[in-house]
């Protein structure tokens, strides 16, 4: 299950009318869609999002009493996909992802949604995973609403505000029969703050309604002629139903006196930093009161032009605050504009850098670059100035000390050892072409393992590698993907594409029973019981049904040996086709969190229990740090030894060892040294194993003595 | 000092933002920042503040440096509106739950000189950089500090993770504390003390980390830097009276020895005669004579002391008999209990992990017969098809521990086995080249003394750390006549230190080919 319970969130989630909800902006959002009778949710987990999932997959007796379905898809594509029910039905349904990565795997079914266009409220909600902190390439969402024809709500980042944004995201949807898209970025799904709750609402046509009874409208088919009709119902019917909309329900706020003849034009999601900055500079108090205009575009797609023309009204410039890139926003602004024969000035892009995050030190540059310029008498003189005071002297060289903490593999990582053999097999064979697929083994690019080329998108780390199919190359690629990439799309666009074109390659699938980057949900080959989803299907299986001859199947991937010796052989065994090695070990992150308190009470109640842990004999290890070049486990480190005598740091093992093996696996396969040891603590144990101990003991005192007594010896320290 | 602080906090003028607090926590993946974050608003609103709080959770956070974002200010009725990210120049209070990510928070500009209160734990969390590098890659701590007192308004910094350890805490309770009693919130301890409380778990435990880190934060009392224990140069020694005399004896041939190398001198002798027997020792005094010889007062006979270092470490190579001897000792079984925190009566299975090849066969055998083997390839590889392979050994049980003690017993047979005679002729050829260059260059023959720190490891690792020794020896003929070449073979050593497969080193080479 996932790596945490949701019990205290799932109590949230039944809060009724007038009650005070406190928590994230991701829990608000699931909070509001039970309020506002969502009928299905669907999803793909990943950050920011997955505590949306992974919450719901908790709460199943809420969405059973109200009668809404809930399921975690198989891909963003298939939750895209689902939103299907609410293009005959009048249901309210949703779906959540990563975005862009998820709106690139969904835009599909996105794009055939947004044809038809749907009767039942549709809301896309999307985790917008930029700047500090995410871990995609840098794109925005902005360009598949645009494309597609799906509004896209962009609110300001505080609970009310989100909360209502779902509210409106659906009757928006249906008031338009239009899919909307509710962007949220990362600080804003973690944010913490209230809002009052509303009762839960029981949609007013459930799924098993919607079953029993079937509709159909050919009208609402993407296939000629309906999909040239489509096209027009866009621009004709929708657009101006959705514009009416935002209009009427003024989605779209403005701020303070419209007095001034500067303004800014910003995206909801980033009205706190815009005010941080103008607070900084003095002109807007802490309450949000501002002497500079603002249009608060909490609607990005589509843009109001007359609500937009009649804010330019009178100004002699606006400011755009629009993150990312391209600036849509401020294109289509400055064509308003034009068409309409304004001589406002139009500033974004310029005094804000066009890529890039907008950090506080950013927005209060770009601000006060674009006030200096026009409109220099509402810049305090503090605020006049060029720029805060350099960073202090202190930091200066501080680059070249402080070390880079890039993410890595967590202690006991069981895919640590995966790439420690592969290193040795390169190490043996010479280096290789590696495709590397997103997931926690994407870890492996950094050091100390460094290996992996590629990135090409989640599942398709080995469809990346497929071009590498040449008869006439000595060796073969090797590629990598994990249990969760392979269920996402995986074993067609890899597997099958492998088995099918004949590929040569070495394919290895890493299993570590969880979608464990993402938090830990459950897949199909999770090995854990789920109440209410189908586990347990071995990849392997699904693997030689797709066609693959050579699968090797390895239960333990500590076996750095074992491990070695089967990705030596898959690279030189002269079978061809794709060879397939599943390397199967459960996620230590996440059996931690399953057994400790497993064994805790084991050990409580007098039960047997043997604790592993490793240790390294410091006299031993003359520190030369290769064992660490093979691991890079947070619990080896090294420290230096109080001995003049010794110039290097000897590695060291911290209490947090959880006693995975590798160190010691890795010292015999690699035939480093002999300073590892396994300790097996073995807590509460039986009468005769204490007695065997002592005698043991004795004897093996008698031979320490004999021979120390004849000797010198000389005292520890 | 604990805590380092200005005189006085300018005022800052035209910034609405004043009657807010601004506090940005930065920590290792991993440690806890999530719910020291949650004790911090819970505390806020326990005082009548409205707080907010935000971070960047995801899987950037496995490992690595993560960073939490809190705002608060008194409740007036009205919501403010707070900003979900830090500013440069814009943090009061900023906690970095490790020494090397208060570097990095300075270095983003978090941590200013007219306003931040910086709370940091002085302890380290080794980056993977830090650890991966064949010599020491350890970051420059002082280094840190220094910049941490200069760039901060108050600094409050000692080791809150040991705090936190040895109440059986988790540092997030220690921050906490420091946090209280840096006094940079206007909340009051119990306050604090009773959202550790209502949060539940581990209540006692993280009360007691809270406690001691509070009154260190409040008092500014001294870290008490444990003394380096520097190990008694006079060892505490026991043993057979003849034997104990023999040392005596060897010890006063010590203080016969300019007083600049006693210490380090003391300390060979002891790693030499513990290494293998009192004989021995005898060999290294007489090879440090021949160092003191070729050195003198002027320089302080920095040529012997390293020689005293090298001899040392030189004379007492790791063969399968020292890691048998090692790991059989009555001191290791004591130390394991105590590093695995078990007592002694404790039942403990031990595991050790060999893999030897024929090449440490080969070295284990009497010399002749070694050498007969080593050169006869057919023959050798028949017997490494057999013994090279992985061997756990339970020492725990007798039959492994009686295997071990078995192999330690050829100790006193060591000099005419086929290793010993390689690492003499080794040594000795290294010795005599520093000797002989000591005289006419004594810097150079200082570092060829210093050169034998690229010797470690064992099997591959050891080859590959003699090859790079070889390389950089390599260069002395063509540093010899010149003035500076001691620390031109000074850059090649630290450069061959750098990574693994000596690029580092190619580098160097190549420069010091075009001198």
């Amino acid at each position: 299950m996932a790596e945490r319970s949701f019990a205290s969130e799932v109590k949230k989630l039944r809060m009724g009318e007038g009650e005070t909800f406190h928590g994230e902006g991701i829990l608000a959002i699931t909070k509001a869609l039970l309020e506002n009778g969502v009928g299905y949710v669907g999803g793909y987990q990943g950050a920011p999002i997955s505590h949306l999932m992974d919450v719901l997959a908790d709460a199943q007796e809420i969405l059973g009493e109200l009668g809404v379905h809930f399921e975690a898809s198989a891909s963003e594509a298939t939750a895209a996909a689902m939103l299907a029910a609410s293009v005959h039905y009048p249901i309210r349904g949703a779906v959540t992802f990563k975005s862009t990565v998820g709106t690139n795997v969904a835009s599909d079914a996105l794009a055939n949604l947004a044809s038809g266009g749907v009767t039942g409220g549709a809301l896309v909600i999307v985790g917008e995973d930029y700047g500090e902190g995410s871990s995609i390439m840098q794109e925005r969402s902005h360009a598949f609403a645009m494309k597609s024809q799906i509004w896209l709500l962009d609110p300001r980042p505080n609970l009310p505000s989100i909360v209502d944004a779902v509210r409106h995201g659906f009757e928006m949807s249906e008031a338009s029969n239009t899919p909307v898209m509710l962007q949220v970025r990362i600080r804003c799904c973690h944010v913490h703050g209230a809002f009052t709750a509303k009762d839960n609402r029981r949609p007013e046509m459930t799924v098993a309604d919607a079953l029993d009874n079937p509709r159909r409208d050919t009208a609402r088919i993407v296939l000629p002629p309906a999909s040239f009709l489509h096209e027009h119902e866009k621009i004709n019917k929708r657009l101006p139903a959705a514009l009416d909309y935002i209009r009427r329900n003024r989605l779209n706020e403005m701020f303070g006196t419209q007095e001034a003849d500067v303004g800014i034009v910003l995206q909801g999601g980033m009205y706190n930093s815009v005010m941080r900055s103008l607070q900084r500079l003095g002109l807007a108090d802490i309450y949000g009161e501002t002497q500079v205009p603002l249009y608060v575009l909490n609607v990005t797609y589509p843009l109001v032009n007359d609500e937009f023309l009649a804010f330019c009204e009178g100004k002699k410039a606006v400011l755009v605050v629009e993150e990312g890139q391209p600036d849509y926003i401020e294109q289509a602004l400055g064509s308003m504009l034009y068409k309409a024969g304004r001589t406002t000035r139009l500033v974004g892009k310029g005094p804000l850098p066009m890529a890039g995050e907008y950090t506080g030190q950013v927005m209060t540059d770009g601000i006060r670059a674009f006030l200096a310029d026009h409109a220099s008498e509402l810049l305090p003189s503090r605020g006049r100035a060029p720029n805060l005071p350099p960073l202090p002297q202190a930091a200066a060289g501080l680059g070249d000390v402080v070390p880079a903490r890039p993410p890595g593999f967590c202690t006991g990582c069981p895919e640590r050892p995966i790439f420690a053999a592969t290193k040795l097999v390169e190490n043996e064979l010479g280096r290789h072409h590696i495709a590397s697929d997103i997931g926690c083994h994407l870890f492996s690019i950094m050091p100390p393992f460094e290996l992996g080329a590629t990135t090409m998108g989640y599942g398709l780390g080995p469809a990346s590698a497929s071009a590498f199919n040449s008869k006439s190359a000595r060796r073969r690629s090797i590629s990598f993907v994990g249990d969760g990439g392979f269920w996402h799309n995986g074993l067609t666009s890899s597997i099958g594409n492998a088995v099918f074109n004949g590929n040569d390659g070495v394919i290895v699938i890493v299993d570590n029973y969880y979608s464990a980057a993402t938090g830990g949900q459950d897949i199909l080959s999770s090995r854990a019981d789920n109440k209410t989803k189908s586990t347990k299907h071995p990849i392997a299986d699904a693997v030689r049904g797709m066609g693959v001859k050579w699968v090797r199947q390895l239960d333990r991937t500590y076996d750095v040996g074992k491990m070695r010796d089967t990705l030596k052989e898959a690279l030189t065994t002269s079978e061809r086709g794709p060879k397939v090695i599943v390397a199967s070990s459960e996620c230590m992150l996440n059996r931690q969190r399953r057994e400790k308190p497993v064994i805790a009470s084991a050990m409580k109640s007098g039960k047997r229990v043997v604790k592993p842990r490793f240790g390294v004999d410091e006299d031993v290890c003359t520190g030369d740090h290769a064992c660490i070049r093979l691991s890079g486990c947070p619990s080896l480190s090294v420290k230096k030894l109080d001995d003049p005598l010794r110039d290097d740091p000897v590695a060291s093992i911290d209490q947090s060892c959880v006693g995975c093996g590798n160190c010691g696996e890795v010292a015999d396969a690699a035939v480093l040294c002999p300073s590892f040891y396994r300790a097996d603590v073995v807590h509460n144990p039986s009468g005769f194993e204490r007695f065997a101990a002592r005698l043991r003991k004795r004897v093996i005192g008698f031979l320490q003595h004999r021979r120390e007594s004849r000797r010198l010896t000389f005292a520890e320290g | 000092m604990d805590v380092h602080m200005r005189a006085e906090l300018p005022v800052r003028a035209g910034d609405a933002t004043r009657s807010i607090i601004k506090i940005a926590v930065l920590a290792v993946g991993g440690q806890g920042g999530g719910v020291l974050t949650d004790w911090i608003v819970a505390v806020a609103e326990r005082n009548g503040y409205r707080a907010q709080s935000t971070s960047v959770a995801g899987v950037a956070q496995r490992t690595g440096a993560t960073i939490y974002y809190v705002e608060m200010t008194p409740d007036t009725g009205r919501a403010p509106i707070f900003s979900l990210s830090p500013s440069q120049g814009d943090v009061d209070i900023l906690i970095a739950a490790e020494m090397m990510e208060a570097g990095r928070a300075i270095m983003r500009g978090f941590v200013t000189p007219d306003r931040t209160t910086l709370v940091a734990s002085s302890h380290r969390v080794l980056a993977v950089s830090e650890k991966i590098m064949p010599g020491d890659g350890q970051a420059d701590r002082p280094r840190v500090r220094k910049a941490a007192e200069d760039a901060s308004y108050k600094l409050v910094c000692f080791d809150m993770e040991k705090i936190a350890v040895d109440a059986g805490s988790v540092i997030s309770s220690s921050l906490f504390g420091a946090l209280a009693g840096s006094g940079a919130l206007p909340f009051a301890r119990e306050s604090y003390e009773e959202t550790i409380r209502a949060s539940g778990r581990g209540v006692e435990a993280s009360l007691r980390a809270f406690g001691v880190s509070y009154e260190r934060a409040l008092t500014g009392e001294r870290e008490r830097e444990p003394v380096p224990v520097t190990a008694d140069a006079s060892p505490s020694v026991a043993g057979p009276d003849r034997m104990l005399r023999e040392w005596t004896a060897l010890m006063s041939r010590v203080e016969t020895l300019p007083e600049a190398i006693r210490d380090m001198a003391r300390r060979g002798l002891k790693k030499v005669v513990d290494y293998q027997d009192l004989a021995y020792g005898s060999l290294y005094l007489d090879r440090l004579d021949q160092a003191v010889a070729v050195d003198d007062a002027v320089h302080d006979y920095g040529f012997s002391v390293e020689a005293a270092k090298y001899l040392a470490n030189a004379m007492v190579y790791d063969d399968i008999i020292r890691v048998a001897d090692l790991k059989t000792r009555t001191s290791r079984q004591g130390r394991l209990r105590r590093e695995q925190g078990v007592k002694d009566n404790a039942v403990i299975q031990v595991t050790e992990y060999f893999h030897p090849r024929m090449e440490e066969i080969c070295g284990t055998l009497p010399a002749p017969l070694g050498r007969y083997v080593e050169a006869r390839p057919k023959l050798f590889d028949f017997f490494d098809r057999r013994i090279n392979k992985g061997r756990r050994i339970r020492t725990d049980s007798l039959r492994g521990y009686l295997m071990l003690w078995t192999m330690a017993a050829l100790r006193p047979w060591r000099r005419s086995l086929l290793r010993h005679n390689v690492e003499e002729a080794h040594l000795e050829a290294w010795f005599k080249e520093a000797r002989e260059h000591a005289r006419g260059n004594y810097r150079l023959g200082v570092e060829i003394l210093k050169c034998r720190r690229l010797i470690k490891g064992y099997s591959d690792t050891h080859a590959r750390a003699q090859s790079k020794f070889f390389r950089v020896m390599g260069a002395v003929p063509l540093l010899a006549p010149r003035e500076d070449g001691g620390e031109w073979l000074r850059r090649l050593r630290e450069a061959a230190l750098l990574d693994e497969e000596g690029k580092a080193l190619d580098g160097a080479l190549k420069t010091v080919a075009t001198l």
